[in-house]
């Protein structure tokens, strides 16, 4: 099977390290190889800059600049690429221009005109694994979330603004409940806010949670663990059990009033969906994840991953997506190695990877296009 | 003068430069009648005292004007919205600008808006809806909620603009909240 979503051609300028870079490329997975600091990451950031959102390594339009010297400011960058989707070629480029208070804009175009983000995130779904999250069982919470949150925004785009909103009206709340003696009815209305867009965050992170849990289930035990995955919040959970959104919405408003001086009291709201966890178990071993040894925890990390883009490729509303596994195979043993390899070959969106050594990527044969990167440029191996 | 155009929205030193030189070279055409109308509306517009709009008359022609309807209020956050509901044309009733939104974050507080003012017009005789047209963001309904609590105690009904399909939008590409608060609020046909 080939991917349904893939880079015809990737360009870079001024991007990080690249002052011009290039890669011609058909359907089969990209494997970028090169010592420390050839750029292979940059390349597959600028990949993931084509995306809504900060990019794989959550940065700003100006870090993303190539630092041009002593002589002068950063200038903007531009990642253009041909995406292949389902047999149709689509132009997309994404842009950070200087603006005259010395900031950057960001512009993205599809197909020859200027695109809104959520046109431009419908067409290049992103999922990644970055050695940044090796520790993302065993670290705090937060990262966890994020990282769950990323794959519900792969399935509804409207999960991020959404997430914007609550995030806003608790902060809101906090602040009057922090100054104090603000009026109930101003912190009824925040609370209301808060109950409909936490709700709709819930919600969606819910269908995320059993869209990944089918697809798991759906699988054979291979060389990457299953991983049962859960969510501690109390909407995530009722939306799971088919509880109403409009019940959902009203206990969380009521419990939000009722935790008034209990959230006043401790600087921050104590309950909500900006607290929930996502808890993740070896499903053969009935350990948790952070338990598991580092390479398990890997192998947990990409059976997810694996099945975040293969649920988004059957789900109706979403499609396929790139795949990007920075250093993601050194980690692995060759048997899973070649299974990891084995998947992405057949997988619905074509799959990037990076490595210091071309040995690590022999598993792969002639189904895979190698390149390695040196002083900027790419040769194709 | 490039540097006061400058401070005008949507225009940066660049733009401000670029108008402040077709400004001169338009002198008689342009740069006079200009400063004129400028000195004019300096000396003449003023905040509407009854619903807090802005025109050359206080109360405004909107408040004075005898073919509108007094039983209705339409609620909006500036003066541009309701140059907005006026230039559609389908609101023949009174207006009444809050001057803003509360945002505890930016620090616009109740006491900040032209809320007082509101429910004393709100309970006058013959007031029969008051129509709150509040943005659809978090500080907008945050608004809104805040302004219907004050107006329940006064027996007045108060409505709001609905939030769903957009007019000539598909609904296959509609966001999943939008269609949930098109399906919450829609009515018998």
């Amino acid at each position: 099977m080939s991917a349904r979503l893939w880079l015809a051609d990737l360009r870079l300028t001024d991007f990080r390290s690249h002052a011009e870079f290039r890669l011609a490329l058909d359907d089969r997975p990209v494997c970028l190889i090169g010592p420390n600091g050839a750029g292979k990451t940059n390349v597959l950031e600028a990949v993931s800059a084509l995306g809504p959102g900060r990019g794989l390594r959550g940065a700003g339009l100006a870090d993303m600049a190539r630092a041009a010297g002593a002589e002068t400011r950063p200038r903007g960058w531009v990642v253009f690429a041909e995406a292949v989707l389902d047999g149709d070629r689509h132009t997309l480029g994404v842009a950070a221009e200087r603006t005259p208070d010395g900031g950057y804009k960001r512009t993205a175009r599809l197909d020859g005109r200027t695109a809104p983000a959520a046109e431009a995130a419908s067409l290049m779904r992103l999922s990644w694994v970055t050695p940044a999250m090796d520790r993302l069982f065993a670290g705090p919470p937060g990262d966890r979330r994020r990282f769950f949150d990323r794959l519900a925004f792969a399935f509804a785009p409207e999960h991020g603004a959404a997430a914007a909103a609550y995030e806003r009206a608790l902060r809101e709340r906090q602040r009057l409940l922090d100054e104090g003696g603000a009026s109930g009815a101003w912190l009824d209305g925040l609370e209301q806010e808060m109950s409909v867009h936490g709700a709709a965050v819930a919600q969606v992170r819910a269908r995320t949670l059993k869209a990944l849990a089918a697809e798991i289930a759906a699988r054979p035990e291979g060389a990457f663990p299953k991983a049962v995955l859960g969510l501690t919040g109390p909407l995530e959970s009722a939306f799971a059990a088919g509880a109403a959104s409009a019940d959902i919405e009203d206990d969380f408003a009521a419990r939000l009033r009722a935790g008034r001086a209990r959230d006043a009291a401790a600087g921050r709201a104590l309950e909500g969906p900006h607290r929930t966890d996502l808890e993740v178990r070896h499903a053969a071993k009935d350990m948790p994840a952070a338990a598991c040894s580092t390479g398990e925890q890997k192998a947990l990390l990409l059976g997810i991953v694996l099945a975040h883009v293969r649920a988004l490729a059957a789900d109706p509303g979403a499609g396929p997506a790139i795949l990007l596994l920075d250093e993601a195979a050194a980690h692995l043993d060759s048997a899973r190695r070649a299974a990891l390899f084995d998947e992405l070959v057949d997988g619905p969106g074509q799959a990037w990877l990076t490595g210091t050594d071309a040995v690590l990527f022999e598993a792969f044969g002639l189904r895979a296009q190698k390149f390695e990167l040196r002083d900027g440029a790419a040769d194709a191996i | 003068m490039i540097e006061l155009l400058g401070k005008l929205p949507g225009l940066g030193p660049r733009s401000a430069r670029r108008a402040a030189l077709h400004l001169l070279k338009k002198r008689e055409a342009l740069l006079e009648p200009l400063a004129q109308s400028l000195a004019d509306a300096a000396a003449h517009v003023r905040t509407c005292g009854e619903c807090g709009s802005l025109d050359t008359a206080d109360p405004c022609a909107l408040c004075s004007a005898s073919s509108r309807d007094d039983g209705l209020i339409c609620v909006v956050a500036e003066v541009g919205d309701v140059w907005a509901l006026e230039r559609a044309g389908a609101f023949r009733g009174r207006y009444h600008v809050l001057g803003g939104v509360l945002s505890a974050l930016d620090g616009v507080r109740p006491e900040d808006l032209r809320i007082a003012k509101l429910v004393e017009r709100a309970r006058r005789p013959g007031v029969r809806e008051v129509i709150l047209a509040l943005a659809a963001t978090v500080d907008g309904q945050a608004t809104a909620h805040f302004v219907s609590e004050h107006l329940s105690a006064i027996g007045v009904t108060v409505s709001r603009l609905s939030q769903g399909v957009p007019v000539g939008g598909e609904l296959e590409l509609l966001d999943d909240g939008t269609l949930l608060a098109a399906l919450a609020s829609r009515r018998a046909v």
